[in-house]
């Protein structure tokens, strides 16, 4: 199997995988890093996603060899305590319920966030529409990401 | 876990029991001090430092930690139970660490997640054990002091004598403590006492997931743990023929390819289980597995087969004369056909789960509802006592039901007996999606007749659906399973409406088919609220009387008249526009009550659009209305996504929906806002996780009927086709 190295976190790792293997079970299963979850498998939930190169990405698709020298951020790698204005938001309005679904929210919030310092209706929708929460914490994200708006000034 | 150490927490178990005294539990955790943080809180149920009445343990700095004896699948449970101990108990919650408890009947009491019954089941015996642990302290600090008891009170984690004002810590009183009587006779706070209870207090567990660092079933790993895949039947009830495995075996990894079973109800399902050091291994292994499978011996069903077996079995449920007599006799009649369809629970976290078989012992991690049942059903079917059947619960990614059910931690525990090694066992999504059990679909024949003045004088819903636990046979064998009046499940409905209408009844039939049902989120209500509320709404309809003061005259309870005067308020409901696009609808399931609003508009293009939703739920006492709120939006998201987004459908035996691209779920652009208001009352605690459901999609289609005047009697339906 080949190896690949990856940034992952800001951290170095070397991998031995199949090249097929999607990021997703590489990051979990490989390095060892369990925030960033499956869902679906097929890119439809957002449950899996992660930044590669700072743009948010469904890593249970996405091979590990069309990584390269991308680095990757997992929901572990935003910050070391909680303190990401989105995180600190998404404690302040009590967004999760069973949480499966949250670090993927999160990591598109953060996404959305850093290309768009305040995003309106419209753009919170087509930055968040790809992640599914099935426990229906819907409202909250949105007043969570306007929350953290706050936050980042 | 070596067997030495189930018998040495058997014994702690016994000891707790036997005594009535409070057992020291003879452990101190080798660093010392408590649980670092609650980041991983499935400890393996001995909290350190000492305990007290099971649920608590307070070491000697102090540190209180709380177990949750019943799982977290989002519901808040987490928060809500150890909300409760900490009121009577005088400590902070933002001082406490929250850890989970292993199933343990004997020590924690029943431990199953369902019926919306934690708070309102809980309340009494958890107000009670954080009372009596707090009066235990106060008596050991008067001892010490060599006071009189009512000298002390006890605030902070700390007792406080009055005169002297000296204090003592928890942590400096808990060994003397634990060594006493709990006291027989104890008085609880009153409601105005309260500091913990009825305040929004963030919950404990939600940190851990902003973070990644909760533990779900599936971040769950043991030393040595082999991962498992099963490719199972796609059409229900097909047993294994033989299959082959040579391609698989040549995959990297793969170590074991075996038959296995998963029992559920009183039927097997069969597949063959592809077993691997990691899981993409055997992922890749079950992709070149090739299985044969026998026919079942029956014709596979189709959604269009059981629809037509339910409709059929509408009309085998007989008339009663003295019905029709009264029926015949109105003034205006009405009959309508109301039908819905099956569901998946789908929960974010596909099934997963961990077994640990080591002869004389199981032990399972995993995301479970059901604890004590699948101690008590895996002692059972492997013969092992129950005290070796260790089960953990996790985190879970959602429950809504599914997870409350033991089949898929014995097909684990038999995968690791056949491998004798620790295995976690993983659905896809696809697996999860298409194996089931569903929610079952239900069709609905509804009659009423109003007198000359416009009051329903009989009222009558005949229902046809699979009934959950039933022996899943494949072919209706002669009559329907017991056809007839007043025996079939209609929670839902508001139980006032049998005081408030003379002639009133029920009649269901059950269908059989080979496709596992079993409880959904709300379970029967889901459907029936649908159905009773919409005809409701029609019948107001057909009397030329407003909707919400037509069920306003026929709910005579107090209760429910509050409810609705609350809601009209809230709406502005007399003041509204005529045909502005308001529906409104109440159900009452696990004794919580909930009327849903919703409020329609055109957008430019004349599309309809949901404006708003007010949720309005009496559940009685309540503990953290910011859960409350929490359970309600969400209730109302999932209600929208079975009403307008999704819903199982079968061809030739199989499940066609197989992952969310077309299973579709409701995105955050399709939800409206939401206000949730929570009634202000002293009635006993009601259920709130379930509630807020049933209500949602007849109030929605009350509001399409008063936008366009278009009957939504089919679920699911488009918005976009409105």
């Amino acid at each position: 199997m080949p190896a690949y190295q990856l940034s992952v976190n800001g951290k170095s790792y070397t991998v031995e995988a199949d090249e097929q293997m999607p990021l997703l079970w590489v990051i979990r299963d490989l390095i060892g890093l369990t925030g960033t979850k499956y869902g679906c498998g097929i890119a439809q939930c957002g449950a899996c996603t992660v930044h590669l190169s700072g743009a948010p990405v469904r890593s249970c698709s996405f091979p590990v060899s069309a990584v390269g020298e991308q680095p990757v951020i997992t929901i572990e790698g935003i910050s070391e305590d909680n303190s990401h204005p989105v995180q600190r938001a998404w404690i302040a309005e009590q967004v999760p319920q069973c949480g499966y679904c949250q670090s993927g929210q999160i990591m598109s919030a953060v996404a959305l966030l850093a290309g768009n310092a305040n995003p309106d209706n419209e753009a919170i929708n087509a930055a968040m529409n790809g992640n599914i929460c099935r426990c229906g914490t819907y409202p909250r994200i949105r007043k969570a990401i306007k929350t953290a708006v706050g936050y980042s000034h | 876990m070596k067997p030495q150490d189930i018998s040495r927490r058997h014994f702690l178990r016994q000891a707790t029991l036997s005594g009535a005294v409070l057992t020291l539990a003879a452990y101190l955790p080798a660093s010392g001090r408590a649980l670092p943080e609650i980041v991983n809180p499935v400890t393996n149920g001995i909290a350190p430092g000492t305990e007290l009445l099971s649920w608590i343990s307070i070491d000697n700095a102090g540190q209180v930690t709380l177990l949750c004896s019943r799982s977290e699948m989002g519901q808040g449970t987490f928060q809500a139970l150890p909300q409760m101990l900490a009121e009577e108990l005088e400590v902070a919650l933002e001082d406490v660490h929250i850890a989970f408890a292993p199933a343990n009947p004997e020590k924690y009491g029943p431990q199953p997640q369902e019926g919306s019954f934690s708070v309102r089941g809980w309340a009494p015996r958890l107000l009670r054990t954080g009372a009596c642990a707090r009066e235990m302290l106060i008596a050991a600090a008067a001892t010490e002091w060599n006071v009189q008891r009512s000298e002390c009170y006890a605030e902070n984690g700390a007792v406080i004598n009055k005169v002297s004002q000296k204090k003592l810590t928890y942590g400096a009183l808990v060994q003397k403590a634990a060594k006493l009587q709990p006291p027989t006779e104890i008085t609880l706070k009153k409601r105005v006492e309260y500091k913990i209870i009825g305040k929004a207090a963030p919950r404990k567990d939600i940190p851990l997931k902003t973070n990644g660092s909760a533990i779900f079933g599936l971040d769950k790993k043991l030393p040595g743990m082999k991962y498992a895949v099963i490719e199972r039947s796609k059409r229900f009830r097909d047993t294994v023929k033989s299959f082959d495995d040579s391609e698989t075996r040549k995959v990297p990894g793969v170590s074991h390819v075996l038959k296995v079973k998963r029992l559920v109800f009183s039927q097997y399902c069969e597949g063959v289980a592809v077993v691997a050091d990691s899981l993409w291994a055997a992922m890749q292994g079950r992709k070149v597995l090739k299985v044969f499978w026998n026919d079942p011996d029956f014709e596979a069903p189709s959604t269009a087969s059981l629809e037509k077996q339910m409709r059929e079995h509408l009309q085998i449920i007989g008339n009663q004369p003295k019905f029709e007599n009264e029926y015949e006799h109105c003034a205006q009649k009405l009959e309508a056909v109301y039908e819905t369809p099956y569901q998946s629970h789908s929960c974010m976290e596909p099934l997963n789960c961990i077994a640990d078989f080591r002869g004389d012992s199981i032990e399972i991690w995993g995301p479970i509802q059901e604890a004590n049942w699948i101690q008590a059903d895996l002692s059972q079917r492997f013969n092992i006592p129950i005290e070796r059947v260790v089960v953990h619960m996790t985190f879970l990614g959602g429950g809504f039901g599914r997870k409350a059910f033991p089949d898929y931690p014995y097909e684990a525990a038999l995968i690791s007996k056949g491998i004798q090694a620790p295995v976690q066992v993983v659905w896809t999504r696809e697996d999860d999606m298409t194996a089931g059990p569903f929610r079952p679909g239900a069709f609905f024949t509804l009659k009423g007749g109003l007198n000359a003045e416009g009051r329903i004088h009989a009222f009558q819903a005949k229902n046809a659906t699979q009934w959950i636990g039933q022996e899943w046979s494949p072919i209706p064998p002669g009559p329907p399973e017991a056809a007839g009046y007043n025996n079939g499940d209609f929670e839902g409905l508001l139980p006032p409406y049998r005081q408030g209408i003379p002639h009133y009844s029920f009649g269901g039939a059950g269908i059989h088919s080979p496709i596992p049902v079993m409880w959904w989120r709300s379970v029967s209500a889901s459907t029936n609220g649908f159905a009773c509320e919409s005809f409701i709404d029609e019948l107001a309809h057909l009397a030329g009387k407003d909707p919400l003061a037509f069920r306003r005259a026929h709910l005579p309870d107090r209760r429910y008249q509050a409810l609705i005067d609350r809601m009209a308020e809230l709406t502005s409901w007399h003041s509204r526009g005529q045909n502005s696009g308001w529906g409104v609808a109440f159900t009452e399931c696990f004794t919580g009550i909930c009327g849903h609003a919703v409020k329609l508009m055109r957008n430019a293009k004349g599309k309809v659009m949901i404006e708003k939703v007010i949720g309005l739920i009496d559940c009685g006492w309540y503990v953290n209305p910011d859960i409350i709120r929490a359970q309600v939006e969400g209730s109302i998201v999932m209600a929208l996504g079975a009403a307008t987004t999704h819903a199982t459908t079968f061809e030739e035996g199989k499940a066609v929906q197989q992952n969310f691209d077309t299973y579709p779920m409701p995105r955050i652009s399709d939800i409206p806002p939401i206000e949730i208001h929570i009634m202000e009352n002293d009635e006993k605690p009601g259920g709130v996780g379930e509630p807020g459901l049933p209500p949602f999609a007849p109030a929605l289609a009350n509001a399409i009927f008063d936008l366009t005047g278009r009957r939504i009697r089919r679920l699911p339906f488009s918005l976009d086709e409105v």
